[in-house]
């Protein structure tokens, strides 16, 4: 199969996980990576390394060890800098996850009334509701882009959406349900004809994509870390310095301030103004180690990866009698992660059928009910692919589909 | 993992033709639920007659099998009876679902409902199984509250 990665079997090993059983011993075959990744040992390892052997609290410890934490934190910012292809590794900012990197930009982006912020009907929770309430609050107006019914963003009216008065774009760059990649550079390029900054939702982009922020033109891009083979409790939002530097701090409290009088405090300059109190020190370190892993198999083969095993997916799910797959159906278009829904049987027995043999599987509206509604319907059975995904777990799936449609007596 | 366990056949009976499905006037309440992790949701509207019994149970739901046939059921169980008698089934029925499969259902009691015995296994599924009859129990104190 064209694309695979030719060392499959290699990076298999590198993910403990991937060798355990489940359902009386029946190999695991992980199809939930949109949700999580599994973690490689190198990533396991640089976490226990940390908490073994350097573990103190950062920036303020004056002894070896808070050296050395400092040391291993901030070279994970490092990695992040150059995973991103970042201009200065004092734009990446450390957060708790995607969720709280998107807030971070909807909580203090000066909004008031007569403003706009454009999102799109494709958006993860996590990128809509920080702007509805930000609109609340400020009295902002709300607006989007629609989809195409093969689930693209319907960019026919972009004219009468990007208007003078959008001070906001924000936008998924890969959908987590539909899986479709988006033209974010085209829009980004659109947004700032009109004085629009634009935030990127990168959570589905970063582990599946080489993740360019200069290339790419936004302003603020986010993703977690537990995507990118890295550990949960940590995110990151990347912004461009000026960007950064325009807003207001998030949240107050330690290390976040330059001095602090009983009536008036001054702040720290980025990435530390952004980052109040103890973060999250290891999984920075894990993050760091995530990133270094991803980079060393190469992102384009990672994404060539991807591409191959969702084309085999979607020839596999098209086999399968009463079997509708929302998205493109054309895998060059669209990440790994496929949404489908099988005729007769809901997607909750689907996943529980698949969960007898082994087959890990999201289902529900995957954070995107609006997307869902869309296309009329409630919820959805996901697969998802990852680096270390193979062609015979595909194999396993479009059987696990068969045996689901056979014990429930659909044809 | 036993999965007959948790798909017994009277679950999938009611799964493909559930009873009292639809949503049917008069009624003194409507009420609906969602079971916000996944999706599933339920319209349900209550009657109830003036000297208290349950006259009509009439929903709208989607979600999946578990989910609906527990709806089917328990319409079975509460249409008729009085409402005070009603939520003692809905109280027996709750301690089955919530008893991690170490309550051992009464069948004269629960009828039908018995075979979601296996699924108070399965702690992912116990949301499904409770969703149409926590908003039975919803919308029956409301309506009681509604002269009628």
């Amino acid at each position: 199969m064209d694309g695979l990665l030719s060392d499959l079997e290699v990076i298999r090993k590198d993910f403990p996980i991937l060798g355990r059983t489940v359902a009386n011993d029946l190999p695991l075959v992980y199809l939930d990576s949109a949700n999580t990744s599994q973690k490689p040992q190198v990533v396991i390892d640089a976490m226990v390394d940390h908490l073994e052997n350097h573990n103190a609290n950062i920036a303020r410890a004056m002894h070896t060890l808070g050296a050395e934490s400092t040391e291993a934190f901030e070279a994970a910012r490092d990695k992040v800098a150059a995973f991103l292809n970042a201009p200065s590794r004092d734009e990446v900012i450390f957060t708790k996850n995607a969720t709280e990197a998107l807030n971070l930009v909807a909580r203090t982006f000066p909004l008031g009334p007569g403003d706009r912020v454009v999102i799109t009907e494709m958006e993860h929770h996590s990128n809509i509701v920080p702007w509805q309430l930000a609109c609340e609050r400020s009295g902002a107006s709300l607006s989007w882009f629609g989809l195409t019914d093969d689930g693209q963003l319907d960019l026919s009216n972009i004219d009468s959406l990007l208007v003078p008065g959008v001070k906001v774009v924000a936008l998924t760059w890969v959908s987590n349900m539909l899986g479709t990649i988006n033209p974010v550079a085209e829009i980004a390029r659109r947004a700032h004809e009109i004085g629009a900054v634009v935030v990127l939702d990168a959570s589905q982009a970063a582990p599946q994509l080489p993740v360019d922020v200069q290339a790419v033109g936004a302003d603020f891009v986010a993703f977690t870390g537990h995507k990118v083979v890295g550990p949960t409790g940590i995110g990151v939002l990347w912004g461009r310095t000026e960007a950064l530097d325009a807003l207001p701090p998030f949240l107050g409290g330690g290390e976040m301030i330059a001095t602090v009088s009983m009536e008036k405090s001054t702040w720290a300059p980025i990435p530390h103004k952004f980052e109040a109190g103890t973060p999250p020190i290891v999984e920075a370190v894990g993050l760091g180690a995530a990133v270094e892993y991803l980079s060393h198999v190469g992102l384009d083969r990672i994404h060539a990866h991807e591409q191959a095993i969702t084309r085999y997916l979607l020839d596999g799910l098209a086999s399968v009698g009463g079997v509708s797959v929302l998205g493109p159906l054309d895998a060059s278009l669209r990440g790994g992660a496929v949404s489908f829904e099988l005729a007769g049987v809901h997607p909750h027995d689907v996943a529980q059928l698949l969960d007898s043999r082994g087959i890990a599987v999201r289902a529900g509206h995957h954070c995107a009910k609006p997307a869902h509604k869309r296309f009329g319907v409630q919820s959805t059975t996901r697969a998802s692919s990852y680096l270390y995904t193979t062609p015979a777990e595909i194999d396993a799936l479009i059987d696990g589909l068969e045996y689901t449609k056979s014990y429930f007596k659909v044809s | 993992m036993d999965l007959d366990a948790l798909y017994q056949e009277i679950i999938l009976d009611h799964y493909r033709s559930p009873h009292h499905a639809g949503l049917r006037e008069p009624f003194e309440s409507e009420v609906h639920h969602v079971n916000p992790t996944c999706g599933d949701e339920v319209t349900l509207r209550v009657h109830l007659a003036a000297d208290g019994t349950v006259e009509d149970v009439s929903y709208a739901a989607e979600g999946c099998s578990i989910s609906q046939a527990s709806a089917s059921v328990m319409t079975d169980l509460v249409i008729g009876r009085p409402l005070d008698a009603a939520l003692e089934t809905h109280a027996a029925f709750l301690e089955l679902m919530q008893g991690k499969g170490q309550v051992v259902p009464d069948e004269d009691v629960l009828e039908d409902g018995i075979a979601f015995a296996g699924v108070a296994k399965f702690p992912a599924r116990v949301k499904c199984a409770l969703l149409s009859w926590m908003a039975f129990k919803d919308a029956a104190l409301q309506a009681q509250g509604e002269p009628s």
